[in-house]
C-alpha cells in the first residue's frame, strides 16, 4: 500500500514542475504543456484524496473529470491561438512576443 | 429528481435561449457570403439590407427582452437547486441584472466595429462568445459549489481569450490573446490546486458544508493548515481575475492589443462578476478565516491602487491607460471585500453599478473615436473639444466620476465604499481608507492630464469632426444618465441594500463567527 504522504508529494513536484517550466520554458508551446502539468497535478491530488481519505463518495473524482474535459477546451483555444501568431511571426517564442510591453 | 427547481434559474434559462436563438439567426440570416462586404449586393434589393441589419438587431433585441423579464428579483427569499450547487439569492439576480446592462452597452457600442468589412462575417461569433461568458458568469455567481463554479469561471475566461484575439489579422490583437490565455490556464491551475487541498482538507466540496465542518473545533490541525494554503491559492486564481497587482502583469498587454470594445468588456463585466464572486466565496466557504484574508487583501489593496496609479501617469496610448486605470479601480473595488460585510457587498455592487457606466461611457468614446479615426494616443486627443465638443464633454463627465468628484456618481460609491472599509479590521481599516484617499488625489491627476489634453493642449491637427452612429449615441447616453442620476437618487443604493441583509440572514452563523474573529 502506498502512503498518501508519496502521492502527495508526486502531485506537489509536478506542481512546481509545472511552474518552474512556466517560467523558464521560451516557447510557448512548452508553456502550455507545463501548464497541462499543473493542472494534471491537480487532477491527481483530487483523486488521490478521494481514494485515500473519502472513499464513501465520488465529488474528487467527478471534478478530475470536468478539469480533465475543461483544460482540453482550453488548450484547443490556446493552440489555435498559436497557430494564428504562427502564421504571421513564422515563430512561437515567448522572445518574440516583446510588441505590446511597457 | 424534482424538475420544479429549474425555475429558480430562471435567468441561466433565458439566457440560453438568447444563445440558442442568436446561433440559429446567425445561421439563416444572410451576409455570409465569402464574395462581398456589400450585404444588398449578395442578397439584392433593400429588404435584403434590412435583413442583414437584423443580425446586429436581433441579439440586442433578444437580450434587452431578456434583461427587462429577469430584472426583478422574482424569487424574494434564498432558494437552493440541485442539493446546494445552485444558490438563488434576490443579491445574485441583482448582480446578474448589472451584468446585463453592461452587456448591452457592450452590444450597442460594438455595433460600428462589427459593420467593418473583416468583421461583417464574424457579428453573430461576437454576440455568441459574448453570451456564452456572460453565462459563464452566471454560473459562478449562484455557484453553491466548487464543481459548478470552477465550470462557471473557465466558461467565463475561455471565449474571453478567443474574443480578446478576435480581430485574426492584426498581430497585436494575437498577442494580446496569448498573453491572456496563458496568464488565466496558468491562474486556474493555481486555483484549481487550492480547491483540491480545500477538499483534502474536508472532504466536500458544497460551500456550506466547508464551512461547518471547518467550523468543527476538532478539527485536526494538519486540516486547517491545507485549508488556509488552499485559501491562498484561491486568492491568487481569483487576484488573477481581477487583476489585483502583484498578479496584473497581463493586463495592460491584453487591454492594450484586444479590440477596444472587449477591453470594455473585459475591464467592467468580467472583473465586476470575479470580485463578486471573490467576496461572497470568501463569505460562505472561508468565513472562519476572516483575519488570515482580511490581512492578505489589506496588502493587496494597498498595493494595487498604488502601482497602478503611478503606472498610470506615464502612458501614452489611451487602452493601456485605461488598463492601469482599471487594476486601481479594482483595488477599490476590492475594499467592500473586507471582514465581508453586508454593507461592504451593497457598496461593491453599487460601486461596480457606477463603474459600469463611467467606465463604459470613456470605452464608447474610445471606440467611435477610433473606429472614425483610427487614433488611439492621448496626444491625438489634444485638441479633440475644437473639433467634436460634445464627445469630449461626455468622456470628461466619465472621467470626472471615474476620478470621485462630487456631483457625480463615482464620488458617492467611493463615499460608500470607504465607508463599508473604514470600521472593518478593528482600527486597521482607517489607514487602508486614508491609503486609497490619498491614492483619489493621484489618480484626479492623471485623469485630468486627459482632459488638459482635449481642452486646453494646442494642437495644429486636431482629430476631424465626425458623426457619432446611433446605437453608440444611446450607449453614451445610457452611461451619462447612470453617471448623473445614480449619485444624485440614493434609491439604487437602498434597493440594493434591502437586498443585502437577506444575504445575512442565510450566513447568520458564519456572520458571528466574522464578528468575534474581529
Amino acid at each position: 500500500m502506498i502512503h498518501i504522504e508519496c502521492l502527495l508529494g508526486l502531485s506537489a513536484i509536478m506542481m512546481f514542475a509545472g511552474i518552474y517550466g512556466f517560467l523558464t520554458r521560451r516557447s510557448t508551446l512548452a508553456i502550455l504543456l507545463s501548464i497541462e502539468l499543473m493542472l494534471n497535478a491537480a487532477d491527481i491530488n483530487f483523486a488521490v484524496f478521494n481514494r485515500m481519505l473519502f472513499p464513501e463518495g465520488h465529488e474528487g473524482y467527478f471534478f478530475a473529470l470536468f478539469t480533465i474535459a475543461i483544460a482540453a477546451a482550453e488548450s484547443a483555444i490556446a493552440i489555435a491561438i498559436m497557430i494564428n501568431i504562427y502564421r504571421q511571426l513564422s515563430h512561437l517564442g515567448v522572445d518574440k512576443l516583446t510588441k505590446l510591453k511597457f | 429528481m424534482d424538475y420544479s427547481q429549474f425555475l429558480y434559474m430562471t435567468a441561466e434559462l433565458s439566457l440560453l435561449a438568447v444563445i440558442c436563438l442568436v446561433f440559429i439567426a446567425d445561421l439563416f440570416l444572410c451576409g455570409r457570403s465569402e464574395k462581398g462586404f456589400d450585404c444588398s449586393e449578395v442578397c439584392g434589393g433593400k429588404k435584403a439590407f434590412c435583413v442583414c441589419r437584423m443580425k446586429r438587431t436581433l441579439p440586442l433585441i433578444l437580450f434587452t427582452i431578456h434583461t427587462i423579464l429577469t430584472a426583478c428579483p422574482c424569487c424574494p427569499g434564498v432558494a437552493e437547486a440541485f442539493g446546494g450547487m445552485y444558490q438563488a439569492t434576490p443579491m445574485a439576480s441583482i448582480m446578474k441584472t448589472v451584468l446585463n446592462i453592461g452587456v448591452i452597452v457592450v452590444f450597442l457600442m460594438s455595433n460600428k466595429w462589427l459593420r467593418r468589412e473583416e468583421n461583417w462575417i464574424k457579428q453573430g461569433e461576437f454576440y455568441e462568445l459574448v453570451l456564452f461568458t456572460l453565462f459563464g458568469m452566471y454560473l459562478m455567481i449562484s455557484s453553491g459549489h466548487f464543481l459548478m463554479f470552477f465550470i462557471g469561471l473557465e466558461l467565463a475566461s475561455i471565449p474571453m481569450a478567443a474574443l480578446v484575439a478576435f480581430d485574426k489579422k492584426r498581430y497585436e490583437s494575437a498577442e494580446a490573446g496569448a498573453k491572456f490565455i496563458l496568464l488565466a490556464l496558468f491562474s486556474s491551475a493555481l486555483l484549481l490546486y487550492g480547491i483540491s487541498l480545500i477538499y483534502g482538507a474536508t472532504g466536500t466540496l458544497y460551500f456550506n458544508d466547508i464551512n461547518s465542518i471547518l467550523g468543527n473545533t476538532d478539527w485536526a490541525v494538519n486540516a486547517k493548515l491545507f485549508a488556509i494554503l488552499g485559501l491562498t491559492l484561491f486568492i491568487t486564481g481569483m487576484g488573477f481575475k481581477i487583476s489585483l497587482v502583484p498578479f496584473h502583469l497581463w493586463t495592460a498587454d491584453t487591454y492594450q492589443g484586444a479590440p477596444t470594445v472587449v477591453t470594455g468588456y473585459l475591464s467592467v463585466i468580467s472583473k465586476g462578476s470575479a470580485a463578486f464572486v471573490l467576496l461572497t466565496v470568501l463569505q460562505k466557504v472561508f468565513c472562519l478565516f476572516v483575519t488570515e484574508w482580511n490581512w492578505a487583501f489589506f496588502w493587496i489593496i494597498i498595493a494595487s491602487i498604488t502601482v497602478a496609479n503611478l503606472f498610470a501617469i506615464r502612458q501614452k496610448n489611451l487602452k493601456r491607460f485605461m488598463a492601469f486605470s482599471a487594476i486601481s479601480q479594482a483595488g477599490y473595488l476590492v475594499l467592500g471585500i473586507m471582514d465581508g460585510t453586508a454593507q461592504g457587498m451593497t457598496a461593491l455592487v453599487f460601486y461596480l453599478l457606477v463603474y459600469l457606466a463611467a467606465n463604459l461611457g470613456a470605452f464608447a468614446v474610445l471606440t467611435t473615436v477610433e473606429e472614425n479615426t483610427g487614433k488611439i494616443g492621448i496626444d491625438d486627443y489634444a485638441g479633440l473639444y475644437q473639433t467634436n465638443p460634445r464627445l469630449s464633454l461626455l468622456m470628461t463627465l466619465c472621467l470626472f466620476s471615474l476620478a470621485g468628484i462630487p456631483p457625480f456618481a463615482g464620488f458617492f460609491s467611493k463615499f460608500f465604499i470607504f465607508m463599508a472599509a473604514f470600521q472593518t479590521m478593528g482600527g486597521w481599516g482607517h489607514w487602508l481608507v486614508l491609503i486609497a484617499l490619498i491614492n483619489t488625489v493621484i489618480s484626479l491627476y492623471y485623469y485630468l492630464l486627459i482632459v488638459k489634453a482635449m481642452y486646453i493642449t494646442p494642437n495644429d491637427k486636431p482629430l476631424p469632426s465626425f458623426r457619432v452612429d446611433c446605437p453608440t449615441r444611446w450607449a453614451l447616453a445610457i452611461c451619462i444618465a447612470g453617471v448623473l442620476l445614480l449619485g444624485l437618487c440614493g434609491i439604487a443604493y437602498n434597493w440594493i441594500d434591502t437586498f443585502s441583509y437577506g444575504l445575512e440572514e442565510v450566513f447568520a452563523g458564519c456572520a458571528g463567527t466574522c464578528c468575534g474573529a474581529c
